[in-house]
């Protein structure tokens, strides 16, 4: 290990001597320490190309997976799939015992919307809606979707807006934002949603260097915070400090999974080894 | 050659008179009816269904590919042969309707089209239903690429409805022709209906601006 590396960090998640910086409450635990979600089996081919080759995972509450891989490995696709937005071709999803979806069957519209009740996704280009003010994204799930009464969703959002340090830019349409500030309402209208599940998707991958950071910092807050995740990501000290588990995917199928100290410091896969070289040492 | 201002005067009232109870009524009540069968038709012709697919391509085909005038022919003069009759109003709002509806169906398809899909995503990701985000999300985006477009089937539509005069509805243009051929001043009577058509799509134009700008306030400029 070189002195400049980061030790590897210590997590909390429930303990109640140290309250969230942001403060967001996460929600309940049916089943506390059990696995959140299971997925056995996850295949997917777009024609004749297989993007996924039988994926399994596993995320326990509270818990972060951070899924790295060289593009059109199929990471993105295995997040996709889990909000519904891809249909996989098998495999089965199962949330914590309450919700089974067996993707070989036709699969109702009614479980695709159960699926994607448990999870918000954060979009690599933050897909904000142009034509809507920041506290109006915010609100569009929760009051249309989740007929929550508006004058909680607003006061709620507000909340949100301010931790994430967007006080002031409620009333701002998206344009008027900087890159980071648009990914952190992105972060913040998928909050908004309650989801048991976050599902980040190369959340700094169109940003200006400089602006990677106050991204970064907002989803380790979240992780601090007990937040179940699952991040596709290309930045491997964030992986490092924020990630329960490291999972490298090539080709559609996982290559190795494991504590990031071991997948990212010692692979014990060749291929494994050759990426993360690359990331760490492009020239 | 010597203008006759007197006559100019007194035919502006029956001109005017044909604008407001002929021209723009008409122009309005068919741009309306059409826009909604354009939107259902623009639906339609997106639908993953082929046979609901084709049925829209082809009214869209059949309205693009023949005359407006012709079209006003077959419903009026045609129609009674097969026993129906209609009256010259509704004949010529059924056949504005109709050939706005064709027209402005391709434009909100694209329009539609032009919405990025991460639009979509971002909606149904939000547990949108797809009606749900076609109406909140999409069309609302939609809509501010299409106000140009459509503004010039509105405008070419107003100078349309003169085609109305031919089966009998009496507006501006039918107007003219009857104090023209009753003081035998075709120039002066056609020249001054060009002048009241130039300055109601003058109003229109400047109509579309204030548009526009209302829906670019959420766009970088």
């Amino acid at each position: 290990m070189s002195p400049t590396e980061l030790p590897p960090p210590e997590r909390h998640p429930s303990d109640p001597l140290e309250p969230p910086p942001l403060g967001v409450p996460v929600p309940e635990a049916p089943v506390p320490e059990a696995a959140l979600l299971t997925v056995t089996g996850l295949r997917k081919a777009f024609g004749q190309h297989e993007v996924l080759k039988s994926i399994d995972l596993e995320v326990r509450r509270g818990e972060v997976v951070t899924l790295i891989g060289p593009s059109g490995s199929g990471k993105t696709t295995v997040l996709r799939c889990l909000n519904g937005l891809e249909m996989p071709d098998a495999g089965v999803a199962e949330f914590a015992g309450q919700l089974t979806v067996d993707f070989s069957t036709p699969v109702a519209k009614k479980q695709v919307l159960a699926l994607r009740d448990r999870s918000a996704m954060v979009f690599q280009h933050y897909n904000l809606f142009p034509h809507k003010t920041v506290l109006e994204n915010v609100i569009e799930g929760p009051v249309q979707v989740q007929k929550r009464p508006k004058a909680e969703a607003i006061q709620s959002a507000r909340e949100l807006l301010a931790r994430v340090g967007l006080a002031g830019k409620e009333d701002s349409y998206p344009f008027e934002l900087s890159g980071g500030q648009q990914q952190r309402v992105g972060i913040v209208r998928a909050l908004a949603l309650r989801p048991q599940l976050l599902l980040f998707d190369e959340p700094t991958s169109a940003l200006d260097p400089e602006l990677v950071g106050e991204v970064l910092t907002v989803i380790k807050e979240l992780a601090d915070e007990g937040w179940t995740m699952v991040v596709v990501t290309h930045e491997l000290a964030f992986a490092r400090q924020v990630a329960d588990e490291v999972i490298f995917m090539d080709g559609g199928v996982v290559v190795e999974r494991g504590h990031p100290d071991t997948v990212l410091r010692d692979p014990r896969e060749e291929r494994t080894r050759q990426f993360v070289d690359r990331l760490l040492n492009p020239f | 050659m010597n203008i006759n201002w007197e006559l100019v005067w007194s035919s502006l009232g029956p001109l005017l008179m044909g604008a407001i109870t002929g021209t723009i009524p008409l122009a309005l009540a068919s741009f309306s009816l059409g826009l909604l069968l354009a939107l259902v038709v623009a639906l339609m012709r997106l639908s993953r269904n082929r046979a609901v697919s084709a049925v829209a391509r082809t009214y869209i085909s059949v309205i693009r590919g023949t005359p407006l005038l012709v079209q006003l022919f077959v419903i009026f003069y045609g129609l009674p042969s097969v026993g129906i009759t209609i009256s010259p109003w509704p004949s010529a709002i059924i056949a504005f309707s109709l050939n706005v509806g064709g027209y402005a169906a391709e434009v909100i398809r694209a329009a539609i089209l032009s919405v990025p899909k991460g639009q979509w995503e971002a909606g149904h990701t939000i547990g949108m239903s797809r009606h749900q985000t076609l109406v909140r999300i999409i069309l609302p985006q939609a809509a501010r690429v299409s106000v140009p477009p459509l503004s010039n089937t509105f405008i070419s539509l107003v100078k349309d409805t003169s085609l109305a005069s031919l089966i009998l509805v009496t507006e501006l243009f039918r107007v003219a022709q009857q104090v023209a051929a009753f003081s035998q001043e075709f120039m002066l009577l056609y020249l001054e209906a060009a002048v009241i058509y130039w300055i109601i799509c003058l109003v229109l134009a400047s109509g579309q601006s204030a548009l526009e700008k209302r829906l670019d306030r959420y766009v970088a400029h």
